[in-house]
């Protein structure tokens, strides 16, 4: 018999207690509460006063330089990394599924990204691709052998900033993606696989005709988390550029957010607010077309 | 065709890749495994290199011929990588305790009390999992500021507690349990609570485990909670003590020094994950969300 009643009920209460009281001072009240903070004009977070209440933030945000070139910077960071890395994770997972010897050994060296600290190993990336007074870097060293010409990833022109940042990222997303792969393509029942044998049908048929769509869920899913993951990018932006990102030209739009808080340029938690509000509507709205096409696919 | 042959041939035609596609796999994992590597042997070697050595070199060297550990002496000593260490040890331990504290209470009643309202709460616990911290990240760097509670580790710690998809995980595992177990601890006059502690607790160490794990990873990387809350260096973690050097520590170009520190700091995650590889895997591929 189950514990019915007022005295169970308070035994129930009681142990949730603590994950209330967590949850609703750090997660309930502060989502009410940005919801507030964006509509609040004129706020002075000293005072604790504002003069009014409507849509000044959001207009403020949207009108802001800083603010559209993060945007840009941040759609150009998802629409390059997710699918280039989606693409290259489902290449090696392939590979990696089909070998027998040095799986094991691959497996823990690819995952080694997952475990590392962004902002430290972003600072070795940057070492590597940064020209300085003493020396072009062991990339610009690269590119001249090749034949180009050395140009500062870190401080140099737009491109080839973004270039470092994209490729980065690659670096850090790549472990979790592979993961997913691998697994996925492991939990493929053989039968399949014997019965395509069996047919004659080409490796090649095979694996568009069964393999894909057997793990088309799972490439689904890391196209998803991985807009939701490339839309928030952060701390590997400031790992490679430091923290005075507006300066850079290289600032995303979490990045704005925390500026528009904190730092030099901070002390605008409306701004920050109404951003982070934006930011959230576009994560929304790009999850939702993802479910509806994926949904669509999947179904077919 | 007997089904021994029948077995055979399709063994045989398992291995029919081409040595052609053989090499260019082989060469393909080859070259990840050399950009995933590379940066790791990088920091390893410059972190080797006497400053003068590395500076010296307008081609940089891809070894090194006379080591030097000097790097790490100055890593400890010019800076206090020692304390940004410690703190986020301090942190890291305490954080993953308490949550594991909260969610192992919070989760059993969930699994195995009955209580009015409980669904209703739980339906409200799920929809947590879908707030992105950014949006609440706000207020509570204003109620840090507002209780004076920055540049203190109870500022640090309290936000950083809540886990609604752990919760959720230790949930789905406590369910498992069979019910059988719980009446029998009735019958024999058990409270709740030491059959939590003596029954559910152990037969769920896997996932505890699996928990602990994932929530210390994101622990000793966590950047910018403790960037916004931190501005005194004796309350900064590695995350921004590393920022901290790279900005304002050994004077910008004593760039072997840094690597020394980022070695330092990369160590213990790598020595876990060496350690507990299968359980970060598994846990990470149920619950991870870098990426």
């Amino acid at each position: 018999m189950r514990h019915k009643g007022f005295g169970g009920s308070l035994k129930g209460w009681l142990y949730l207690l603590p994950a209330l009281l967590f949850l609703g001072v750090f997660m309930v009240y502060p989502l009410i509460d940005v919801f507030v903070y964006s509509f609040e004009e004129g706020y002075n977070s000293a005072s604790q006063t504002y003069f009014g209440v409507g849509t000044y933030n959001y207009a403020y945000v949207l009108r802001d330089p800083y603010f559209l070139q993060a945007v840009k910077n941040t759609f150009l960071l998802v629409v390059v990394t997710v699918p280039l890395s989606t693409g290259i994770a489902l290449l090696i997972s392939v590979g990696l599924h089909s070998i027998k010897p040095l799986r094991n050994f691959l497996q823990t060296v690819y995952f080694l990204p997952y475990v590392t600290n962004t902002l430290a190993v972003g600072m070795v990336f940057m070492i590597l691709f940064k020209k300085t007074a003493y020396s072009d870097g062991l990339i610009n060293l690269l590119v001249t052998r090749l034949g180009g010409n050395s140009v500062d990833f870190i401080d140099g022109p737009y491109w080839a900033k973004m270039f470092v940042l994209c490729f980065y990222t690659i670096w850090v997303v790549m472990p979790f993606k592979i993961l997913i792969l691998t697994s996925a393509l492991a939990s493929v029942d053989p039968v399949y696989y014997r019965a395509a044998q069996v047919d004659g049908t080409s490796k090649l048929r095979t694996f568009m005709r069964i393999t894909l769509p057997m793990i088309a869920p799972m490439i689904f899913y890391l196209v998803i988390t991985g807009f939701i993951g490339a839309f928030k990018a952060y701390s590997d932006v400031v790992a490679l550029f430091g923290t005075n990102l507006n300066a850079a030209g290289m600032n995303t739009i979490v990045g704005y957010v925390y500026d528009m808080l904190y730092g030099d340029s901070g002390g605008y938690p409306s701004y920050a607010s109404a951003a982070a509000i934006i930011l959230f509507a576009i994560v929304f709205t790009i999850t939702c077309i993802n479910l509806l096409v994926s949904g669509r696919r999947l179904r077919r | 065709m007997d089904s021994v042959t029948c077995e055979k041939k399709i063994r045989s035609r398992q291995r029919e890749y081409t040595p052609a596609v053989r090499v260019v796999t082989y060469a393909l994992l080859g070259v990840w495994a050399l950009i995933v590597l590379f940066p790791f042997y990088w920091m390893i070697l410059t972190s080797l290199k006497s400053y003068s050595a590395y500076n010296g070199e307008y081609i940089p060297k891809l070894y090194t011929l006379s080591p030097t550990l000097q790097n790490y002496a100055d890593a400890f000593t010019a800076v206090p990588l020692g304390r940004y260490l410690l703190n986020t040890l301090f942190f890291t331990v305490l954080t993953t305790v308490i949550m594991l504290a909260v969610i192992v209470l919070a989760a059993y009643a969930f699994a195995r009390l009955e209580f009015r309202g409980k669904n209703a709460v739980f339906v409200l616990f799920l929809s947590m999992m879908m707030i992105p911290n950014e949006l609440v990240v706000i207020t509570n760097f204003i109620t840090i500021t507002d209780l004076d509670l920055r540049n203190s580790f109870t500022g640090l710690i309290l936000p950083s507690v809540t886990s609604v998809f752990y919760l959720y995980l230790l949930k789905e595992n406590f369910e498992q349990i069979p019910d059988n177990l719980y009446y029998a601890a009735k019958v024999d006059g058990t409270s709740d609570l030491k059959y939590l502690l003596r029954v559910m607790i152990p037969i769920a160490k896997p996932t505890l485990v699996t928990v602990t794990i994932l929530k210390v990873i994101e622990c000793w990387n966590s950047y910018v909670w403790p960037r916004l809350i931190t501005d005194d260096e004796r309350y900064f973690l590695v995350s921004n003590g590393i920022q901290e050097i790279r900005e304002n520590g050994f004077g910008r170009e004593n760039i072997p020094a840094m690597m020394a520190a980022v070695v330092v700091i990369s160590v213990p995650l790598i020595v876990l994950f060496l350690l507990f590889r299968d359980k970060v895997m598994e846990g990470v591929s149920r619950g991870g969300t870098k990426g």
